[in-house]
């Protein structure tokens, strides 16, 4: 079998002065492996899209992240309301984000444009009502 | 442009950090933390109005040393122990927006 780190996360829903913590972490074990500084930001800045994206649209959900010798894979899912249009979601500055959560800085419509971005691939499954799974690679050059 | 000028520039009062020899290359001015991480490119300097934990957060994520509170604005402790535990140094300016990015830009520090 393929030698892999694997980290697991809840992401608290209730708890935004947390959110981040679970991209922090993942941040701090790249580091510490040795992965060079642009593959960090990248699946930072990814994840942490990803947290923010789950603690204001869906209640929170689980991070799952796995650290392979050419990639690192992070898995995002919830069960949340769903996406209703992927393909709308994906166009930078469309958002259903509430004024409520663009006080707080987020909602302005580039989290999941910002997510394919920073990946090297990048899937969306999303069922209304059931909840949306994002399955993200960084690869390791 | 070194953190010392830019807290000179700005009559900024430094909320915590001791980074004042840090080199600054470029900033970034937004209330936004989305577009602070889709559009920032360098570590930097980030101006900003919100001072929730989330400033914070997305500066740790950029890598930005940095960041100034405009328009008289100041996070409370549990955001200030936050940057100094992930070694960010928070300054805070009466200035507002516009002209604290006019100020630091017209002294030479780029945007992104």
């Amino acid at each position: 079998m393929e030698d892999c780190i694997k980290l697991h996360y809840v992401v608290d829903g209730q708890d935004f002065v947390s959110c981040g913590r679970a991209s922090e972490d993942v941040k701090r074990t790249l580091k510490s492996l040795g992965i060079s500084s642009q593959v960090i930001r990248k699946v930072a800045i990814a994840m942490y899209e990803g947290e923010v994206n789950m603690v204001i649209h869906a209640d929170g959900g689980i991070a799952d992240v796995g650290i392979y010798a050419d990639r690192i894979e992070i898995v995002l899912s919830d069960k949340g309301k769903g996406i209703a249009d992927i393909e709308k979601a994906m166009q930078e500055g469309y958002s259903t984000a509430t004024e409520e959560i663009r006080e707080l800085g987020f909602g302005a419509g580039m989290g999941l444009p910002n997510m394919k971005k920073y990946t090297d691939d990048m899937t969306i499954e999303s069922e209304l009502n059931v909840g949306t799974t994002i399955t993200m690679r960084v690869n390791i050059v | 442009m070194k953190v010392n000028e830019i807290i000179s520039l700005l009559d900024a009062e430094v909320l915590c950090g001791d980074a004042f020899e840090t080199e600054i290359g470029s900033a970034f001015g937004s209330d936004m933390m989305s577009d602070v991480l889709a559009y920032v490119n360098e570590q930097g300097l980030l101006l900003t109005g919100l001072c929730n934990p989330q400033v914070v957060r997305t500066a740790e994520m950029m890598d930005i040393s940095c960041i100034c509170f405009v328009r008289g604005k100041k996070p409370d402790e549990s955001v200030v122990a936050l940057a100094a535990e992930k070694n960010i140094m928070l300054i805070a300016t009466k200035r507002c927006m516009y002209s604290a990015c006019g100020e630091l830009y017209k002294a030479g520090l780029e945007g992104n």
